[in-house]
């Protein structure tokens, strides 16, 4: 209980950290983000300084109140959930946005990660067990190779050869058309139009899991209740799964844990190389046309779903492992 | 940069427990060249260094000269790697943004082991409420996902007067730092109770000249470590932020070349050139990087080598290597973006 508070009170300060973060960086930014939205509405015609002024107070720098009432009354709006009103969506409120691109997020890289991490583990089981076999041995320098790929150049290649040279699967966006059905063939379509880009998650993120499994797992082999369980005569299988298997995969649940929180924040190079209609896209197109709101928006919430997961994750891990429990 | 963050407090005990890296300079040196490993990294590594001090002179074509006529050509033996949409010599583009691009990435890495230093030691040197401060914000920024927070930064800072390219740099430079900041810290907390340094203090040394004079230079392998890996880092966010659009995306770089080839829609028209050239030199640079990090960490890093085990509790060589109770996986690679030295924590206690 102490260990779960004491992570709790971590994500908490975390988060207050990040909100403050969040109202200081543009104020402390040389350049002043009011002044470059102005100098884009003064380019339609002059302004006159009363115009400067309500214009600087609608986007949050009112120049009359001090730091503090600015601060308050920030902090105050985003308890009601209210993070403003996006410049590119105009007049739709950033929350209402970001809800709109979350779902598609979550179902593509959950389904990335989860299928990274299933498949991962697995490697990683029978590369430990094969210790010194052709997968332990090809692995680890071909994953220190592709660990310096730019993730999005293979993203790339990949479009290119599956989706460009045999053109197998499409090469962008979430379904066909425009049009959102909640019928069956569009729901294959959906799911046809992610495989691409989720199989360039999978293979972008697989040797974590791989070479974490496998890492934990060979440590655990030289365990002595393994001998004690070998010696029972027990089957290779009920060795490597029930007993090396279970006790090695702890960290790699709590990072799969983790990871879903990263899910939010890692993509968002996929989604602009598939121009999947998701966050991290919707957090490229704020950044091209300067809709701080947005932006903000964006990275608050991607920071509050981290912490989140990461809680979470702890959760899990105190769940698992009884050592974590006892007080310390 | 996923970094899973319970291994953040287990690391600390397992790196406070390091002993100072033995065999100084010399040795460090000749064991460097020992290493198969070692010496293809360092010869990738200088081989672009030499491109990025040639490149530009020896480079056939102006890489910013536009020539309609000879617009997206294939390659040939006038055009090695062909031309760009708007006429531009692949070859010649690919040359010159070597040098940018190595120089962004080796100033931004600079720029964040310097942050990492001045953070990680002092919190590590003088403790207390200091250390638990900088401890926390540390693990603030750790947490919080980089490739967002470097979007928002680069954003913001555009409405500035400086140049794109200094401000991403710099930028790049301030998100780079925690994990060397982390590990400095630790390493930092065991050298802190030597006796050369009690003998320092006693001798009434001032604490910063303590830190520069007597306690740095044992730990010149781990910062060398930390710049090479942050470099790395650099360069992957460089090359992602530029192919993004947030770059300077007139500057012949990798990640604008990436950028413009994405943009004319290289991939739809088959023209291969415009992309998997540019790829293949970052992952090439990226794997050189990599390649003598991760030689030096072994060198340097007496954890991989035997087991000095945490809390004063000295383990057998003979032990295993890795800790086996709580490390954590290899940082999961969310978007391919990470570099972070993988942090096999044991549980102390």
């Amino acid at each position: 209980m102490r260990f779960v508070l004491r992570r709790l009170g971590f994500y908490i300060v975390s988060f207050l950290v990040a909100i403050t973060l969040n109202f200081a960086i543009p104020r402390l930014m040389p350049g002043d983000p009011a002044s470059t939205i102005i100098g884009r509405y003064a380019q339609n015609g002059t302004m006159t300084p009363a115009m400067v002024r309500s214009l600087r107070a609608a986007l949050g720098f009112q120049t009359n109140a001090n730091v503090f009432q600015q601060y308050w009354s920030y902090v105050s709006s985003l308890a009601q959930g209210n993070l403003g009103i996006s410049y590119s969506h105009y007049p739709t409120s950033v929350m209402t946005v970001i809800l709109q691109d979350v779902p598609w997020t979550l179902f593509l890289f959950g389904i990335a990660t989860i299928l990274s991490f299933l498949i991962g583990t697995g490697i990683g089981i029978v590369s430990a067990w094969r210790r010194g076999g052709i997968l332990d041995t090809v692995l680890p320098p071909v994953m220190l190779f592709t660990s310096a790929f730019p993730y999005f150049w293979v993203a790339l290649i990949l479009v290119f050869v599956f989706a460009v040279q045999n053109p197998w699967f499409p090469t962008t966006h979430a379904y066909s058309g425009s049009v959102i059905h909640l019928t069956w063939p569009f729901a294959r379509d959906v799911v046809y139009h992610a495989l691409l880009p989720a199989g360039t998650i999978v293979i972008a993120s697989i040797g974590g899991w791989i070479l974490g499994m496998r890492n934990v797992m060979v440590s655990t082999l030289s365990e002595d209740y393994i001998t004690m369980a070998e010696a029972k005569g027990l089957s290779d299988r009920v060795v490597m799964l029930r007993y090396a298997a279970r006790n090695a995969i702890l960290p790699n649940v709590t990072g799969f844990a983790m990871s879903l929180g990263f899910v939010l924040g890692g993509q968002v190079l996929t989604e602009q190389v598939f121009s999947y209609p998701g966050v991290g896209n919707e957090l490229v197109n704020a950044a091209l046309q300067n809709d701080y709101p947005l932006l903000q928006g964006i990275l608050l919430f991607i920071v509050g779903a981290v912490l989140l997961a990461n809680f979470l994750a702890d959760l899990v891990y105190a769940r698992l492992d009884p050592r974590v429990r006892q007080e310390r | 940069m996923g970094t899973p963050n319970l291994a953040i407090e287990e690391a600390e005990f397992a790196e406070a427990g390091l002993e100072a890296p033995s065999g100084r300079s010399l040795g460090f040196l000749s064991g460097l060249l020992q290493d198969p490993r070692a010496i293809v990294g360092m010869g990738i590594l200088s081989f672009f260094a030499l491109m990025a001090i040639i490149g530009p002179f020896v480079a056939p074509y102006s890489p910013t000269a536009v020539n309609p006529l000879q617009a997206s050509l294939s390659p040939s033996w006038h055009h090695f790697l062909g031309t760009s949409q708007l006429g531009v010599d692949v070859f010649s583009q690919l040359l010159v943004a070597t040098r940018t691009s190595l120089l962004q990435a080796v100033l931004a890495g600079l720029t964040a082991t310097v942050l990492a230093c001045l953070i990680g030691l002092t919190a590590g040197y003088l403790g207390g409420w200091i250390d638990d401060g900088l401890s926390l914000f540390i693990n603030v920024v750790l947490i919080i996902p980089t490739l967002p927070l470097l979007i928002v930064l680069a954003t913001l800072a555009r409405g500035s007067s400086i140049p794109t390219d200094v401000v991403d740099t710099l930028v790049i430079g301030c998100t780079a730092w925690p994990w060397g900041a982390r590990v400095l810290r630790s390493q930092m907390l065991s050298l802190r109770a030597k006796d050369y340094v009690l003998a320092a203090r006693v001798s009434g040394e001032s604490w910063g000249r303590t830190v520069v004079e007597e306690i740095l230079p044992n730990m010149t392998s781990l910062v060398v470590a930390n710049f090479i890996g942050a470099t790395l880092f650099a360069l992957l966010f460089q090359v992602a932020l530029e192919f993004l659009g947030l770059g300077d995306t007139t500057a012949a770089s990798y990640g604008a070349m990436l950028y413009w080839a994405q943009q004319t829609d290289a991939l739809l028209i088959g023209a291969w050139y415009w992309f998997v050239p540019v790829g293949l030199a970052v992952a090439l640079f990226g794997t050189g990087l990599a390649l003598t990090n991760y030689t030096i960490d072994q060198l340097a890093n007496p954890r991989l080598r035997t087991v000095t085990g945490g809390r004063g509790k000295k383990r057998k060589s003979g032990a295993r290597a890795v800790p086996s109770d709580r490390n954590e996986p290899v940082t999961p690679v969310t978007g391919g973006l990470t570099d972070e030295p993988a942090i096999t924590g044991r549980q102390a206690g």
